[in-house]
């Protein structure tokens, strides 16, 4: 029987620990098939987060390094200054990019530092049990807001490319989701563009990907698709806010 | 050839000829100095990054990411800013990697004030961050020793995959002295084949396998024996780096115990009493992590009391009592807030120990 599909080698060959249904698989697949494809794989870096892509490094098959909740912008700004030849890139959460890392976000992004973020915007805080984010949506029942009260963001979830657009800089900023085939698409052309930009030395990129969070949801992982669908993308419009894919 | 140097200038001048390629700083006082001499001379450096973060924690994990990636790299900052560090500075001992932090001790708690103290040796010395680790820490008592304590911890760092740290009252760093800042670049030295640079693992090759810059162990078994490990390294620091000046204390009566600039003015109160007849030591640990705690209490061993100075509320003093096992009195001299105890007020003291 032919063979129709082949993991990329860009994935290494393990099982990952992410919860059945997760959105996060795929977005790591993305991501790979795209250095891949780029012909980047042996030169690239990949910064973890803390949240549950804390492991990312062992998924990710090139050299990696971890960072402190919220730091994976400094860190890599560190790495990236050292190796300016080399594909550095971070893979973060929104409660560690939009909380606690908010200040590394805004300032990695004004001095326009030639690195690519992978953020993954699942509106809870997933590896700590579900709690309330920034980017929570109004209502939404969180372990920290069980009647559904967003204390964080009263005026509104915090929308992350949107804000850094305001930045002159930037070369690529953009809003994708994976909720179906057509948005993976998408999602994965856009991921290239902004690896493509770090690569021709464009300046800074950032891909917000729109994610599921079964577990923390409390849904399926069928209900989760269609909760990103009807919930947050009428709050976290897609599309590019800079540098649209070419 | 010496030249009047502040000490600032000379910690940041020290660093480059030790082939330190990365700065990222955030501005205080008394350290700005330091970032500004930086500013422009790091970038005339081959390869040289400066950058001015955006807070002491943003600097601190940039030394994380450029220290990972195999560069000689380091901060500075004072006060608060060390304390914004400490969350950093603990994943870099988990992860085993080399950087130099500076502290320009200023006065605290909280904003505290910009003079001179010594009252980060407890966040300095015993741990600072969470969990289980130690740092490599000089206390430099005059500018030279400053620069040169700063080349040495460059190496130590990289020999143990540590961070040190050199602690220093905010009057070394604003003072100026002849210093000649000597040129050490050891940066091919150390071979980083754990470092993430972005290059194909090859089995055979020098870089078997990926690089993977961590302090993260799941495993508990795993994470204990990762804690043994950090031990033997802060076990083999402690046989090996400990460093001290014993000053006149075979024959001493009394035994001062200061460092920094502190220990200056120790000497001066010795001299001033030596001179009236009284038998008077100054014991000066340069390393106070790890502390020369048997060292001191061989120095003292013939003496009749102890007594310790520090521009903080007794912290060193601790580590006194626990060198000395209860084997003699210790008595303390200490001011705060940005106050240095004067030599006369050690003189007091030194005659009141006389007298009993
Ligand atoms: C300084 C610090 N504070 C808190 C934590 C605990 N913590 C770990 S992951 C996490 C939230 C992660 O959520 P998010 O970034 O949204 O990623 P997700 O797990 O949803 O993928 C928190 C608060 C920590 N590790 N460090
Ligand atoms: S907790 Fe949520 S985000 Fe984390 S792996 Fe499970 S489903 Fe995914």
């Amino acid at each position: 029987m032919a063979k129709n599909f082949t993991k990329t080698e860009m994935l290494a060959d393990t099982a990952t620990h992410y919860c059945p249904g997760c959105t996060h698989g795929i977005i790591h697949r993305l991501v790979a098939e795209v250095l891949e494809e780029l012909g980047v794989m042996d030169r690239s870096i990949a910064v973890a987060s803390v949240g549950c892509s804390v492991l990312s490094y062992d998924y990710f098959n090139c050299d990696g390094i971890e960072s402190a909740h919220g730091r994976a912008p400094a860190v890599a700004t560190g790495v990236k200054r050292m190796h300016p030849d080399k594909v550095v890139f971070t893979y973060q959460g929104d409660g560690d990019l939009a909380s606690i890392g908010m200040a590394e976000t805004v300032h990695v992004a004004a001095r326009n530092e030639n690195i690519t973020i992978i953020f993954v915007n699942n509106a809870i805080y997933g590896m700590t049990g579900g709690q309330m984010a920034p980017t929570s949506l109004p209502g939404m029942v969180t372990t920290t807001t069980q009647d559904g009260k967003i204390s964080m963001n009263e005026s509104g979830p915090i929308k992350v490319s949107e804000m850094l657009s305001q930045i002159d800089g930037p070369a690529h900023i953009s809003r994708v989701s994976v909720h179906d085939i057509k948005h993976m698409i998408k999602a994965k052309n856009a991921i290239k563009e902004a690896f493509k930009c770090q690569i021709e030395g464009r300046g800074f990129s950032m891909v917000e990907v729109l994610s599921t969070c079964p577990i923390n949801w409390n849904k399926t992982a069928e209900e989760s698709l269609h909760w990103l669908k009807d919930n947050m993308i009428p709050t976290f419009p897609l599309g590019a806010f800079k540098g649209g894919a070419k | 050839m010496k030249k009047l140097m502040k000490g600032n200038f000379a910690i940041a001048e020290a660093a480059i000829q030790a082939g330190c390629r990365g700065f990222f700083g955030y501005p205080i006082t008394p350290q700005n100095e330091l970032i500004e001499y930086m500013s422009v001379e790091m970038p005339k450096q081959d390869g040289g990054v400066f950058i001015q973060a955006e807070s002491e924690v943003a600097a601190i994990n940039m030394v994380f990411g450029a220290s990972g990636a195999g560069a000689r790299v380091m901060t500075s900052s004072s006060g608060p800013g060390l304390s914004l560090k400490q969350e950093g500075i603990s994943f870099l001992a988990g992860a085993e990697l080399p950087a130099l932090i500076v502290n320009i001790m200023r006065a605290g708690p909280g904003l505290g004030g910009i003079q001179p103290a010594q009252a980060d040796y407890f966040q300095a010395t015993k741990g600072g961050g969470h969990g289980d680790y130690s740092l490599l820490v000089y206390a430099p008592a005059s500018v030279q020793e400053a620069a040169d304590l700063t080349q040495k911890a460059f190496d130590r760092a990289d020999y143990y995959r540590m961070p040190t740290m050199i602690l220093a009252d905010a009057v070394i760093g604003q003072m100026m002295e002849p210093c000649e800042v000597k040129s050490m670049d050891t940066r091919s030295d150390f071979d980083k084949v754990w470092a993430v640079t972005g290059t194909k693992a090859e089995p055979g090759s020098k870089k078997e396998k990926r690089s993977i810059v961590k302090s993260l162990f799941l495993n508990p078994d795993e994470l204990n024996d990762h804690n043994k490990k950090l031990q033997r390294k802060y076990q083999a620091v402690a046989k090996n780096e400990v460093m001290f000046e014993a000053d006149s204390c075979e024959d001493a009566d009394i035994v001062l115990v200061a460092y920094g600039t502190s220990a200056r003015i120790c000497k001066s109160a010795a001299k001033i009493t030596r001179e009236l007849g009284y038998k008077v030591g100054v014991f000066r640990p340069i390393t106070v992590s790890p502390y020369p705690y048997s060292q001191l209490k061989e120095a003292a061993s013939g003496c009749k009391e102890v007594i310790v100075v520090e521009m903080s509320a007794g912290q060193m003093l601790l580590d006194v009592k626990v060198a000395m096992e209860g084997s003699k009195p210790i008595s303390f001299v200490g001011e705060m807030g940005g106050i240095m105890p004067s030599p006369s007020q050690v003189v007091e003291a030194i005659k009141k120990a006389g007298r009993e």
